[in-house]
């Protein structure tokens, strides 16, 4: 494993050019997270934020656990959940938002891939199911927009973080780790079940 | 850091150990007086009467303990599924992304356990799955059920997980219309049996049902077709159920019971040998050939796509020929309880 580059929020164009499929990074300062619900509400009428700074931020696919403390919000875990059902939106909300990363897990697709390469962003990758590691890189809970609308999961949370570990799977280069294991577990499955590769001769 | 290190206590007492006694001591032992269902068992010779309140397979004894089943089941890794953990991690090269990510794996169930919180965020759809004894309230234990599931989300231990698909609400307290899935029936003996799963929307997304003959594939109705069919699933999935997954499959059957056979296969432990010879020689094989993709933990690429494959199959009327395919990922999360009529409740994983 490579070196890890370590990032603060909001992420410049440069230091998101310069990484690639495979670099591990650590993020600190603010990210916020959305998922389903969320890109559902941004897309039919793009709310305005003034008071946050999305351009270079980060948006992490996470609908954590909270518990309500006296004066604020604890988590309680908050790994990534699965990033492709945001594929039919991202590229929109990148291009609208201006996010630097999107964090998530499983990868997400060539709309999304094209919109990293054309606005400069990338995908970064956090470990799945990893709920308790990941938990303990968030400081503190900084606020939380649409949590009547669409409840705790689906909330637009700003979460101050430290150190949050990611690998980069989808770059600004066109690059994506997801599609090339696809294609080598392709030819596997294919000789598995004893299939011709597509235009192999019979 | 999050805000509050203090953990949060399981509504039902603290984690207790398996029973010392051999059940036989006290299988004659009636209802104990008491509803918790850690009561003590009753002094010798002076059998405690039995009233409503003390029943142990009543809704308000079975809260607690169902309460407390969550807390495991949602929290604590079964020895099994982090040994295979453990396995899968010894395989991958040292300074590898596949072998960090088990690294990460591996601590987060560390993490999870003593701190009693969540191993993954989704902590699921409640599966349940009930044997009870002859003569106990069916509805009793179905409403201890979703009451235990409301305590365990107030908790802390679930993730307010239920959402209202008409109005898109999310009522706050983790139940809802079917949610959570209760099955009983009437078991054999005086004990009420109780296994539950938790499995997320991630792994629940990636299953599949698929009707042979599969032309696509060159799959025919038969079980070198079906082993296509499944391992199509497996590639299918990728990372995307957060790899690696344990397949749970099911041929024939309708729709509906193929999909609930399939998923009720991931309460079997995963060196649990099929009792049939030639479904046992299906999962092996699947396992051997899914970890071939090299898919690898997260997608990332890695020796490890799989850490089991267990089947079963139902009748299937003629025409219809279904192989359903249930995917679990990496937290596996399963917990067991037996509640005997004495109200003790020895739990497993």
């Amino acid at each position: 494993m490579s070196a890890v580059t370590k990032l603060t929020t909001p992420l410049t164009p440069e230091s998101v050019r310069a990484l690639h499929k495979g670099d591990a990074v650590e993020i600190s300062g603010t990210i916020v997270t959305g998922r389903d619900a969320l890109h559902k509400l941004w897309v039919k009428g793009w709310p305005e934020y003034p008071d946050l700074s999305l351009k270079g931020g980060c948006l992490y696919h996470c609908g954590p656990v909270v518990r309500k403390e006296k004066d604020g919000w604890s988590i309680l875990a908050a790994g990534p959940t699965t990033s492709i059902r945001e594929e039919p939106y991202e590229a929109s909300v990148i291009a609208h938002y201006g996010f630097g990363a999107i964090i998530g897990k499983g990868g997400m697709g060539a709309k999304t891939l094209a919109a990293l390469r054309k606005h400069g962003a990338v995908y970064l990758h956090a470990v799945g199911g990893a709920a308790q590691v990941l938990a303990r890189k968030i400081v503190r809970v900084q606020g939380v927009r649409h949590l009547e609308e669409i409840g705790v999961p689906e909330a637009m949370w700003i979460l101050e973080v430290k150190d949050f570990p990611c690998l980069v799977t989808m770059d600004s280069h066109g690059q994506s780790l997801h599609d090339e294991l696809k294609e080598s577990s392709r030819a596997i499955f294919d000789e598995l079940i004893g299939k011709k590769k597509p235009g192999a001769a019979a | 850091m999050v805000k509050s290190k203090k953990p949060v206590k399981a509504a039902a007492g603290k984690p207790r150990q398996s029973a010392k006694k051999k059940p036989a001591a006290r299988a004659a032992a009636r209802p104990a007086p008491k509803a918790k269902p850690v009561a003590k068992k009753a002094a010798p010779g002076k059998p405690a009467p039995a009233t409503p309140t003390a029943d142990p397979f009543g809704e308000r004894a079975l809260t607690a303990v169902f309460t407390e089943l969550f807390r495991r089941a949602a929290t604590a890794i079964p020895p099994d599924v982090l040994a295979a953990l453990e396995k899968a991690r010894e395989r991958e090269e040292s300074g590898s992304v596949a072998r960090d990510t088990f690294d990460v794996l591996i601590e987060n169930t560390r993490l999870a356990r003593e701190d009693s919180r969540p191993i993954c965020q989704d902590t699921g759809m409640p599966f349940f799955e009930v044997a009870v004894p002859r003569g106990a309230s069916l509805g009793a234990i179905e409403r201890a059920a979703v009451a235990a599931t409301r305590a365990a989300t107030k908790a802390g231990y679930l993730r307010p997980n239920s959402v209202d698909s008409l109005t898109n609400k999310n009522p706050g307290d983790g139940a809802g219309r079917g949610m959570p899935i209760v099955h009983v029936h009437e078991g054999k003996g005086k004990t009420l049996s109780a296994h539950l799963i938790l499995k997320g929307g991630g792994c629940e997304n990636v299953g599949s049902q698929s009707a042979l003959p599969n032309v696509d594939l060159g799959a025919d109705r038969d079980l070198e077709g079906v082993k296509k069919v499944v391992l199509e699933a497996i590639f299918n999935a990728q990372g995307k159920g957060c790899a690696p997954g344990v397949i749970g499959f099911c041929f024939g059957g309708d729709r509906a019971n193929g999909y609930n056979e399939a998923k009720r296969q991931l309460f079997r432990k995963l060196d649990d040998a099929n009792a049939e010879p030639a479904i046992a020689a299906m999962e092996a094989e699947l396992l051997e050939k899914g970890n071939l993709l090299g898919i690898g933990p997260m997608g990332y690429g890695g020796k490890t796509t799989l850490l089991g494959v267990k089947g079963s199959y139902l009748a299937r009327l003629p025409a219809s020929y279904f192989v359903s395919v249930s995917y679990m990922c990496w937290a596996t999360r399963r917990a067991g309880v037996d509640v005997l009529p004495s109200g003790k409740a020895v739990y497993s994983q």
